[in-house]
């Protein structure tokens, strides 16, 4: 059961504040070295600036939200297989 | 001088010994045993072959090459640490079912002909099975028998095609497959199965979820891994294959992200990992051929690692879904550090094997100006943070804090965990003596600036988006319906179709030869010559009155002489009359 001496550093809003601004600050350093450095682009499609980044966020976010959608038809309930 | 004995044929005999042993002497022994068998493969030179006779064929049971040697080390390797992660298993049933498993996957590796290629083929799917059975609950029996009449019906595919292949080359080698024919496609369908490519997947995060704690660590190395050898040595180059590994990597990420369990998030995200490497045979190159290889080898150890780090929970808390877990940092910490590089390695975080084995692949589809493999492998690449990466670790050690106190697993599964973890960050950051084993000499270098800092921009803004929409993420109590779904209601709905059919046939039948045509002919019976004039009325045309009117006025007719009837008479008479013809 749960005790007061647990370690429970990310149970602390204030800690998990600190932990959003440090993702916030990780993201945009690592745009930064874009600024500085000239891409060799393997096609046309990432030649331009944080184009990675980019990527990263809109195919993450499509992926969750269509996994959300098919997820309405995919998903039942857990004695689906008789189990 | 070197000893040229199949590592296969060592670890099953030896595995025969398993049950005279008991306690710790056990333990030991399984774990010496594959390491033997790694020291054996080391010292074999690269050439070495091993033939028996069997019939008119000559099997080969050793065939070592640059191949086959690097699956026989990565294979051996973690056998080892699996076996160490085992240490507080006493049960003989497992670790000898374990160690034929991995002794007959190194036979496959090694067989350099179809026939034993396909023997070992079939043990592995049998022995694999008891790491399920052994779980002993009701749905680990019953998943346990939905996983091996799959494999039955692929191995039956593989012969099947096997055979063909036989007597259209009339040579038994496993080489590289010419011209896609019939032979050829069902042997690749043969090997699909087991690569768990889909539609042809479902039995992999249906079965392997439900395996013991120790068994799914097993598992998760080798059935999808000879697959993905055999399909380097058939069929590199095979355009399909880019295909269905594209598939593979985003349909892997869409059910993982769906999924509950975090062992079934694991079973998912191997068919994501093997798509890289089947994409990788498709391009076919040198360098995308090494990538896969590589893949492998790096897949092997930090899928293991994250199945490991999931057993240690499954262990300690007797619970695997994420809606039961959290929280567990504050009293798991050396299994949620060790997870979290696994969980990094799986997400070719720089620094990490997946960073230094992925890349080759991903250059690899460059190299050949496949600009929508490329962006489909790292969308794939991107989506494998979301669920392995952060998913499975967030839900199961950090997010709601479910109360859960289990304290640290044992020494030896965090032994075996650490060992683990060192080699995915050794391979991360000195990868050459891994590339130099790969089957290709190629000169790689994973790490320049715009690499790692494309890889870090992509990861990071994955991240954010995960957290971003964590509560698009909330876990349900749910699973989720899989291709499975296409041959369970499919076939159910042909059955269907073909009973129906098959019914609504015999009922015409039926009602043409019991009914209609009896009953027209038995009036010729009853009333001859009311019948043979009603006919004749009826083809001059005759209204039906007039029919009916000359039926009633008729009574009955005599249709009988004597004792006998009259059809049997008129063929007495017929016999009669061609006994006097022919008999004179």
């Amino acid at each position: 059961m749960a005790s007061k001496n647990d370690f429970d550093y990310f149970d602390k809003p204030k800690n998990i504040r600190r932990l959003w601004f440090m993702l916030y600050v990780a993201c945009g350093l690592t745009v930064i070295p874009d600024l500085f450095t000239t891409r060799h682009a393997h096609f046309w499609i990432d030649a331009f600036f944080g184009f990675y980044a980019l990527l990263g966020f809109v195919a993450c976010t499509v992926l969750i939200l269509f996994s959300k959608l098919v997820g309405l038809i995919l998903k039942v309930k857990e004695d689906y297989y008789g189990g | 001088m070197a000893a040229n004995f199949p590592p296969s044929i060592f670890l099953m005999a030896g595995a025969l010994l398993v049950p005279f042993l008991n306690g710790r002497a056990r333990n030991w022994y399984t774990i010496l045993l594959p390491a033997a068998a790694f020291c054996l493969i080391w010292q074999m030179e690269t050439g070495l072959s091993w033939h028996i006779h069997l019939f008119d064929h000559e099997l080969t049971l050793l065939r070592v090459d640059r191949l086959s040697r690097v699956f026989g080390y990565i294979f051996t390797l973690n056998a080892c640490a699996a076996f160490v992660y085992a240490f507080y298993l006493r049960s003989s049933l497992q670790h000898m079912a374990a160690i034929i498993y991995v002794g007959s996957s190194l036979g496959v590796v090694f067989a350099g002909d179809l026939i034993s290629l396909y023997l070992f083929w079939e043990t592995m799917a049998v022995s694999s099975t008891f790491l399920i059975l052994a779980r002993k609950s009701k749905k680990a029996l019953e998943a346990g028998m939905r996983y091996i009449l799959v494999h039955v019906a692929g191995g039956l595919l593989l012969l099947a095609g096997i055979f063909m292949h036989i007597s259209r080359t009339g040579s038994i080698e496993f080489a590289a497959m010419g011209d896609p024919n019939w032979a050829s496609y069902l042997i690749l369908i043969g090997f699909l199965v087991n690569a768990a490519a889909p539609p042809l997947s479902a039995w992999l995060p249906d079965a392997y979820p439900e395996a013991t704690v120790t068994g799914g660590v097993i598992l998760s190395a080798y059935t999808t891994k000879t697959a993905v050898y055999t399909l380097v040595r058939g069929f590199p180059g095979w355009e399909i294959l880019i295909w269905v590994g594209c598939i593979m990597t985003i349909y892997g990420i869409i059910y993982a992200l769906l999924e509950n369990d975090m062992r079934r998030i694991l079973a998912y995200s191997i068919i994501n990992q093997v798509g890289f490497m089947v994409t990788g045979i498709g391009i076919g190159t040198m360098i995308s051929l090494n990538g896969s290889v590589a893949h492998a080898f790096c897949h092997i150890i930090y899928k293991s690692l994250l199945w490991m780090s999931a057993g240690s929970v499954l262990y300690m808390t007797g619970k695997s879904r994420c809606t039961d877990l959290g929280g567990l940092y504050k009293t798991m910490p050396w299994t949620l550090i060790f997870g979290a590089v696994g969980a990094l390695s799986i997400s070719a975080f720089p620094g990490t094997s997946g960073f230094t084995s992925k890349s080759l692949i991903i250059d690899g589809a460059v190299h050949v100006h496949l600009m929508w493999v490329w962006l489909v492998l790292e969308i794939a690449s991107a989506g494998v943070f979301l669920h392995a990466g952060i998913k499975f670790p967030y839900f199961v050690f950090f997010a709601k804090d479910k109360g859960l106190r289990p304290g640290e697993t044992n020494l030896p599964m965090l032994f075996a965990m650490g060992f683990m973890s060192l080699l995915c960050i050794l391979l991360g950051v000195y990868p050459e003596p891994l590339y130099a084993l790969l089957p290709y000499q190629v000169h790689y270098q994973a790490y320049t600036i715009n690499h790692v800092v494309a890889q870090f921009q992509l990861l990071m803004f994955s991240a954010l988006v995960f957290f971003l929409l964590l509560p698009l993420l909330k876990r349900t109590e749910t699973v989720s319906i899989d291709t499975d779904w296409l041959y369970r209601k499919g076939l159910k709905f042909c059955m269907a179709v073909i009973t129906g059919l098959l019914s609504r046939t015999e009922s015409r039948c039926e009602r043409v030869f019991v009914h209609i045509i009896p009953e027209t002919l038995s009036r010729f019976t009853q009333r001859p010559l009311t019948a043979v004039v009603i006919s004749c009325m009826k083809i001059m045309g005759k209204g039906q009155s007039a029919v009916d009117r000359f039926r009633e006025q008729r009574g009955p007719e005599i249709a009988t002489f004597g004792p006998i009837g009259l059809p049997v008479f008129l063929s007495l008479m017929f016999l009669f009359w061609l006994f006097l013809f022919f008999g004179f």
